[in-house]
């Protein structure tokens, strides 16, 4: 018999060695991500996908799934606390969504619209952060990144490369790029790395490819990222 | 409830560029229903000066002078339920780009040093609101009730929450009504 | 200076996980990180560069732009600010012509806050590049000016200033009997490995560290999957087993506790002595001490113990003749005091940032180099040195059903005897006051700032697991101390310590400092202490590890014993804003050159 989980009362199937996530993922079930993807090792940082298994509070993405948890996610006290953490990485950074390339495709803000986050809540930190437009082909907007750490993960483990690392420690984390003048001009990035595409927030975005997308078709403008998401495991990533 | 129990609202722009009141506008016909069912205070779409007492206070636009926070301060006062509309109003948006560059930098690029500048000197004329050091979102400021996101909201985004304060229901966005952009 | 790195690097054998001490070094030598450096370590330890400058950093100690040739960190621990820090540092600042966080113009001196420094019985205290300075005054404020402008060595420096006393009030159990050389290891292999590690069982000996989980079966798991059951453990010869760490854990981080300096100072043989018969048992090779940087006047006394030891034959190869290969490395922290939690650590050890490790797999299976490590803190392994002698009984029938043994507290503030104290489990807070002398008492912090702060009426609770449990931290406030300075200290504490990886603790904290900022600077209204509440709700559910989940504790535990604190601080209207507006104005006002009546605002509308 095949062993099985329950996520919110609902019993799913896994194997050993599949995370909460994986299994949910497999079985059709969303749970609110950003620093996870299925492709990479799991980071466990953004906390979006907190469950609590059998009254603890996991990281669905990095955390096993073993025989006898139930699984709680979608309670109204942790959309909740998703929403306020989402709100968090909105004021963190500085998320100007109009004028920004990524909007309608962007990850951060199609969760944000899946836990019908209206507003920033918090006080806005405004931090001072730049922009490297060096390179020919990618930009990196330092102002929407997130520190999810996907782009250096994908370097790492996709592209055999090290372009990116996350540094400094609590609110002054930021990332840096493997470059002796710290510009992306520099390194060996190439357009066709993982690591150019992965971004889910408009942190990192390939030039002149911006509003190729008219508005009302893209992504996220009539499909919820729960959708998308599923969508992309069933049929394959890109 | 104002004059006929029909719904008061009182709309405001500060630092915005009244596209959210363009976008109200644009409910096209249906301004004729809500005509019905609301009457305007204090607003570009009339004369009044001062906000006298309302059910809904929409504000587009973000906070950066000492005037926009009389007016800010005269709306939270007057209105029942205060609304902050669009991306200016609820984090900043646009013209709080300047808030990465000091108001020093600002004001002499303008009015000192920037190019085709004449007569450079900075105006100091007692009648013009100060300029704030950073530009604020409305929540900063005042107690801020509702929140309709959009750049602008959709035209759907002010008749869903009207009619829902209409109808005596806690105003809901569904997810195509909610946009940042 | 590439001949310099090159050797540096050479003679650590080109071991990336060495990172941590080559920058220590080259620290030390230039006063910061030079990027010639970063890049000539980068190709000498084929890592890549942004490793090293992550590294950098994350740790308070490097910098890459330089520091004064005297680099001075003042401790920030709440102690030193009721020692009169702030008066102190504002004369120091002065007297040397330099502003806090900022290097002098010639480059002779700098100055900057740094989180606890673990002399809170005998501050204000200060680092002096790397070295420890403790009872800081202003006539000691004026000579050192002058040491420094003389630019004098710090060796010549009047050897009082680095005076570390253990300040040691009351031994119990195990300070009254310390273990001579050898014994622990001794009484071992007469007993046997399996039986030791019974008696550690038998002794229900918990960590010390603070989270108290209990020793013996964090032994036995390290090992599990090598032994079906203990009793092989001594039928396998040292060998050929697979490779395991031992760890002492040395961070002592936590502000207010000091007991692990302590025993460092005097009881060194014994804790390395603990963590050779760990090592012996769960068969590992190769031990690491972890001492946080603030100790590193502590490091050479160390490593001449670890000299003494090898020479006695109780540490190298063939320990005691009984085919035992044990030693230990000392690995300096770098101020950074996440670096405590115990996958931290191990990451810092193995010379990247100090960033908390996702569980499962825990150290003991998948530790150090993925290799299973016991991580312990110092304390404990010294009474599992004294067990071994000892044995299990004669540690098991002291203490409380659930905390056997005693606890050695570091015990400061409002006090007339501050220092070590080491008493059963059990004591009440009532008896601990008592011995050493304070009066006046208005509350306590126990367990540092992620433990709890407990008001006048709860002298009656008991040290121990089941009540107030602490991994040492026990700070006195009389009634002259407010409350709401200390909640303020230790929440700044917390978002500056914050190392940033998930997402509830990296924002929230510092959301949570301006938050407790606007309330105490008036600013509050209505509705603050409840949205202040319910943001340490989220942090301590939702963040990744202790030190997040614990960064509320100075919040909650006082909100819910003094809620008319906060709310008395709130004004009765339904918002103000948590910035001062018409400072906002400020700058205006300033180019402008007004200052009208219209150029200026007030915090709220003034009713009219
Ligand atoms: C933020 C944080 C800081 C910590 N600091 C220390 C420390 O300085 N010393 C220590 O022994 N344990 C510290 N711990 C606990 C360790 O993670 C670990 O539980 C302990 O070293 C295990 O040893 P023990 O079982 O002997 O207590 C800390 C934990 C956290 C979450
Ligand atoms: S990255 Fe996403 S959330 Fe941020 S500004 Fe761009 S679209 Fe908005
Ligand atoms: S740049 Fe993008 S992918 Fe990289 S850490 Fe930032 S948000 Fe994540
Ligand atoms: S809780 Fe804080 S210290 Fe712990 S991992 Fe998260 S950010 Fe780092
Ligand atoms: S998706 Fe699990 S923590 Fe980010």
């Amino acid at each position: 018999m095949s062993k099985s989980i329950t996520i919110d009362g609902q019993s799913i199937p896994f194997i050993d060695g599949q995370t909460i996530m994986e299994a949910a993922t497999a079985a059709g079930i969303y749970i609110p991500h950003l620093c996870h993807h299925p492709e990479y090792t799991p980071h466990g940082s953004c906390k979006l996908c907190n469950v609590k298994v059998n009254g603890r509070v996991c990281s669905a993405c990095t955390f096993p799934a073993m025989e006898d948890q139930e699984v709680l996610s979608n309670t109204a006290e942790l959309i909740n606390d998703r929403q306020k953490i989402t709100q968090m990485l909105f004021v963190e950074g500085n998320h100007f969504c109009p004028s920004c390339e990524k909007s309608g495709n962007c990850q951060l803000q199609a969760v944000a619209y899946h836990l019908n986050m209206l507003d920033n809540y918090f006080p806005l930190f405004y931090p001072t952060r730049k922009v490297d437009a060096s390179h020919a082909e990618i930009l990196i907007d330092h102002n929407r990144c997130i520190f999810c750490t996907l782009c250096v993960r994908a370097s790492q483990e996709a592209d055999n490369k090290d372009i990116f690392a996350i540094s400094g420690r609590g609110i002054n984390k930021h990332l840096i790029i493997n470059s002796t003048s710290g510009l992306l001009r520099e390194t060996d990035i190439d357009i066709k790395d993982q690591a150019a595409h992965i971004c889910p927030t408009g942190a990192i975005l390939i030039k002149y490819t911006a509003y190729q997308v008219p508005i009302g078709e893209r992504t996220y403008d009539h499909t919820e990222i729960d959708q998308v998401s599923l969508n992309l495991e069933k049929h394959g990533h890109e | 409830m104002g004059m006929n129990n029909k719904i008061r609202i009182a709309t405001t722009s500060l630092a915005g560029c009244f596209g959210c009141h363009m976008s109200f506008l644009d409910i096209d016909e249906r301004i004729l229903q809500l005509a019905e069912l609301v009457e305007f205070d204090r607003s570009p779409l009339t004369d009044i000066e001062h906000c006298t007492n309302c059910d809904i206070g929409l504000i587009e636009g973000g906070v950066c002078n000492s005037e926009n926070v009389h007016v800010l301060r005269e709306f939270r006062k007057n209105c029942k339920i205060l609304v902050a509309v669009g991306a200016c109003a609820i984090n900043g948006g646009l013209p709080a780009m300047r808030n990465f560059i000091t108001l020093e930098d600002c004001l002499n690029e303008a009015y000192l040093s920037g190019i085709g500048v004449e007569n450079a000197h900075i105006p100091n004329d007692p009648e013009l609101p100060l300029l704030l050091d950073k530009v604020r979102p409305l929540h900063e400021v005042v107690k801020i009730d509702f929140y309709l996101p959009g750049c602008p909201p959709s035209a759907d985004v002010f008749w869903k929450f009207l009619t829902d304060i209409i109808e005596g229901r806690e105003p809901f966005l569904p997810y195509e009504l909610i946009h940042y952009d | 200076m590439i001949h310099f790195v090159q050797d540096l690097v050479e003679s650590n054998h080109y071991l990336p996980t060495r990172l941590l001490h080559l920058l220590r070094e080259i620290q030390a030598r230039y006063h910061y990180i030079p990027n010639t450096a970063i890049e000539q370590l980068a190709e000498l330890l084929n890592i890549p560069r942004t490793h090293i400058i992550s590294v950098i950093e994350f740790y308070s100690f490097f910098h890459l732009t330089p520091r004064g040739q005297y680099d001075l960190l003042i401790s920030d621990s709440i102690t030193d600010h009721m020692l009169g820090k702030i008066p102190l540092l504002d004369y120091l600042t002065k007297k040397l012509e330099v502003k806090v966080g900022e290097v002098r113009h010639d480059d002779l001196v700098s100055i900057d806050n740094t989180s606890c420094t673990g002399m809170c019985d005998q501050g204000p205290a200060g680092l002096i590049n790397g070295y420890a300075l403790t009872n800081l005054s202003l006539t000691r404020i004026d000579h050192l000016t002058d040491l420094i402008n003389q630019q004098i060595p710090l060796e010549e420096w009047p050897s009082d200033y680095f005076l570390v006393k253990d300040n040691i009030q009351k031994k119990d159990l195990l300070l009254n009997n310390p273990v001579h050389m050898g014994d622990a290891l001794i009484s071992m292999f007469n007993r046997g490995k399996a039986e030791t590690l019974n008696e550690i069982n038998f002794s229900e000996l918990r960590g010390r560290g603070g989270a108290g989980y209990k020793t013996a079966w964090k032994w036995q798991l390290c090992c599990e999957n090598e032994y079906q059951n203990v009793d092989a453990l001594d039928n396998v010869a040292t060998n050929n087993h697979q490779t395991r760490y031992v760890v002492c854990n040395a961070d002592e981080g936590e502000p207010g506790t000091f007991k692990d300096r302590v025993l460092l100072n005097s009881y060194a043989h014994q804790v390395f002595e603990g963590m050779t018969l760990c090592a012996a048992i769960i068969g590992a090779e190769h031990g690491f001490l972890y001492l946080r940087g603030e100790y590193l006047y502590l490091y050479e006394k160390l490593q001449t113990i670890l000299k003494d030891r090898r020479e006695a034959g109780l540490l190298g190869k063939n320990i005691l003749n009984k085919n035992l290969n044990f030693d230990i490395e000392i690995c300096l922290g770098a101020g950074a005091y996440i670096c405590g939690e115990e996958s931290a650590l191990i990451e810092s050890l193995e010379g990247k940032m100090g960033i908390p490790r996702n569980r499962p797999p825990y150290p003991v299976t998948q530790g150090y180099l993925s290799k299973p490590t016991v991580v312990n803190n110092v304390e404990t392994f010294m009474a599992a040195a004294s067990i071994s002698v000892y044995g299990g009984e004669w540690f098991a029938k002291i203490g409380t059903e659930k905390s056997k043994g005693t606890k050695l507290l570091s015990i400061c503030g409002d006090c007339d005897r501050s220092g070590i104290y080491e008493y059963p489990f059990g004591t009440t807070i009532y008896t601990i006051l008592n011995d050493c002398g304070a009066s006046d008492v208005q509350g306590i912090q126990i367990g540092g700032p992620s433990g709890i702060f407990i008001s006048n009426h709860e002298f009656e609770r008991q040290l121990g697991f089941e009540d107030l449990a602490t991994g040492g931290s026990f700070i006195i406030f009389n009634h002259t101390r407010n409350i709401l300075d200390i909640v303020n200290n230790f929440t700044h504490f917390f978002a500056h310590e914050s190392c940033g990886f998930c997402t509830p603790c990296r924002v929230g904290t510092s959301l949570l400092k301006n938050q407790l900022n606007k309330i105490i600077d008036g600013h509050g209204s209505t509705g603050d202490v409840v949205a202040l509440e319910e943001l340490c709700q989220i942090i301590k559910k939702q963040s990744h590890c202790g030190l997040g989940q614990t960064a509320a504790n100075p919040i909650l535990t006082t909100l819910s014993r003094y809620p008319e604190l906060y709310q008395g601080l709130l004004k009765k209207i339904s918002y103000e804003p948590g910035f001062d507006l018409d400072e906002a104005l400020e700058a205006a006002r300033k180019l402008s050159g007004r200052d009208d009546t219209n150029a200026h605002l007030t915090q709220v509308e003034i009713a009219s």
